[in-house]
């Protein structure tokens, strides 16, 4: 990830900055590796201290004592409150409502939310066979809201995805508002370039916030739709030196997930 | 009082895992048999169906090693680290022939498990709405609650597994396996399987398991046999015992990335190799060290004496 030296932070430092402070109401959070998990430590230790982080793997309350490498890092389980089986973890937690805020990204994203991360090109003939949906399809319908994290560019910001993976928003939100699954689907992207939210008329994506010294041109150039842009668009603010501080120095001392 | 179960890794494959079955080594992330795997691929068992949840770099290895005619997953990569290309090369390339997959979310995967433990003819989910999954799965179908609610789910297919392999902390001879850290589906696919082979670290006596019978995930009733092989499960780990081997997971993906370096590798850590043993003497003891993890330990329960 390139930095940005002028500024004084990396691109990765600002996405998680600015989706930590997403958390602040959540309590009940499905994390996952890399960005997501950095990002759910930090706000556990600025905005939302009694934030839970729950993984697939079965755990609820984890306390990792190191970066976890994967969502099934031993790290998880030395002092968690509670590890389950997955069926548990799926249907007790997940299926019956108790996550209010889980991250997904993927391969590609349209402008509803909708993610692949499935196949590029054709299934029975991918170009690219990607992982398939591990829990992603169903954290999508259950959980109550999704935070996305993912890099922007022409490729993966696109107007038809090869295959949904993941249901976001339908583009209908009479449709939306029947549906009657526990989650309400992605109420925000936080990518490299810009932040979004979801305009509650049409569950399509609106730009929000650009970061610092980004130009709508350059956000423009790396997806595939005109962006809805909302009427008061800002700047995201930069992370503050306590965020940076945490993330370097306690969070990922290595610069894996950062630089 | 119990039959003898405790065998080698060579005999239980041998005797346990035959062509054309449907083979499920489960773990997630955690207790991941490799040691299994590599025993499979050297005795170059043929036509397998390979389940998993994850398939990991040890389906990457079994299907570079030709052993699987088929997949079942519902997430195919190198966890924390990328790509599986050995497998990648037979979807994408049909490189060196085709490989069938059916493929699940996490959740549909493991209800699949919990039906066939439960000898259910299918299991109601409330996922893959509006997503493609079922459109490319024709066993993932929708169906109407009978109640009053009518509500919309989706059912999978009960998996029972001919042969799962599951690896444990610590078993006793008959079998009975206990397994603290994540639990992954080991228990569910076990209670599935037509057969099962429990591989652990420590053999005890039952006397160990019985002082503490919360942590038995598996009795002994549904398990054929037995085997002690610690440090199966490099690279994935055993919680308590050795961590996750991360450099290795990410050389994989550069060994894999390139056939040649493959079928080298292949080479050189399993058809070269008569067992577990020789990969554990092979890697060398600064290795394993370097991979102990420092102790944690569980506080006790009184579970109380009614004599």
């Amino acid at each position: 990830m390139s930095a940005v030296p002028e500024l004084g932070y990396s691109k990765s430092e600002i996405m998680i900055a600015a989706s930590a402070r997403g958390l602040a109401e959540a309590r009940n959070c499905f994390v996952g590796v890399g960005l997501p998990n950095i990002v759910c430590n930090l706000a556990q230790r600025t905005v939302s201290p009694k934030l839970q982080l729950v993984y697939e793997s079965g755990v609820f309350g984890a306390r990792p004592a190191r970066l976890p490498l994967s969502i099934g890092d031993p790290t998880l389980a030395t002092g968690a409150t509670a590890i389950t089986s997955m069926f548990e973890l799926f249907a007790f937690y997940l299926q019956a409502g108790l996550i209010d805020v889980a991250f997904l990204g993927g391969a590609q994203i349209d402008r509803f939310g909708n993610l692949n991360t499935t196949v590029i090109g054709d299934y029975e003939r991918p170009k690219v066979r990607l992982p398939g949906s591990g829990g992603a399809c169903e954290i999508a319908i259950h959980a109550r809201t999704i935070l996305v994290i993912m890099r922007q560019a022409q490729r993966s910001f696109v107007e038809r995805l090869d295959f949904r993976t993941s249901p976001g928003h339908s583009g209908d939100p009479a449709h939306d508002a029947a549906r009657g699954w526990s989650g309400s689907g992605p109420t925000s992207v936080v990518t490299d370039l810009a932040t979004y939210g979801f305009d509650p008329g049409t569950g399509e994506m609106a730009l929000r916030t650009l970061h610092p010294g980004v130009k709508l041109e350059e956000v423009r150039a790396n997806m595939g739709w005109e962006p809805r842009v909302s009427p008061d668009l800002g700047e995201t603010p930069p992370p503050t030196e306590e965020e940076l501080r945490l993330i370097r120095e306690e969070l990922d001392p290595g610069g894996v997930s950062t630089k | 009082m119990t039959e003898r179960k405790v065998t080698t890794m060579h005999d239980a494959v041998a005797e346990l895992v035959r062509d054309g079955d449907t083979v499920a080594i489960e773990g997630f992330t955690h207790l991941i048999c490799f040691a299994a795997g590599h025993e499979i691929v050297r005795q170059r068992k043929r036509d397998l169906t390979l389940a998993r949840m994850t398939p990991d770099v040890i389906y990457d290895q079994m299907v570079a090693g030709g052993v699987a005619r088929k997949l079942i997953f519902s997430w195919l990569g190198n966890p924390g680290v990328g790509s599986l290309h050995a497998i990648r090369r037979r979807i994408e390339d049909h490189d060196p022939g085709p490989l069938e997959i059916e493929e699940y979310s996490h959740f549909g995967m493991v209800c699949r498990y919990v039906a066939g433990a439960s000898n259910l003819p299918f299991f109601p989910i409330r996922s893959y709405y509006e997503s493609d999954i079922p459109k490319v799965n024709p066993k993932i179908v929708p169906m109407r609650s009978p109640y009053e609610d009518g509500t919309e789910v989706y059912v999978v297919p009960p998996l029972v597994p001919d042969v799962a392999i599951v690896h444990v902390q610590r078993a006793d001879a008959a079998g009975d396996a206990q397994i603290w850290g994540l639990l992954g589906c080991q228990k569910e696919a076990a209670f599935a399987a037509k057969r099962v082979i429990v591989v652990c670290e420590e053999l005890v006596d039952g006397s160990v398991i019985r002082r503490d019978p919360n942590r038995t995930a598996i009795p002994g009733v549904v398990v054929d046999a037995v085997v002690h092989e610690p440090l199966a499960c490099h690279p994935s780990f055993a919680q308590g015992y050795y961590d996750r081997d991360n450099a290795f997971y990410l050389e994989w993906d550069r060994i894999a990335r390139d056939p040649e370096t493959l079928e080298a590798w292949m080479r050189e850590w399993i058809y070269d190799l008569g067992s577990h043993r020789d990969y554990v003497e092979k890697r060398g003891e600064a290795s394993w060290a370097s991979l102990r993890p420092g102790v944690a330990l569980s506080g006790e329960v009184d579970y109380g004496s009614y004599a």
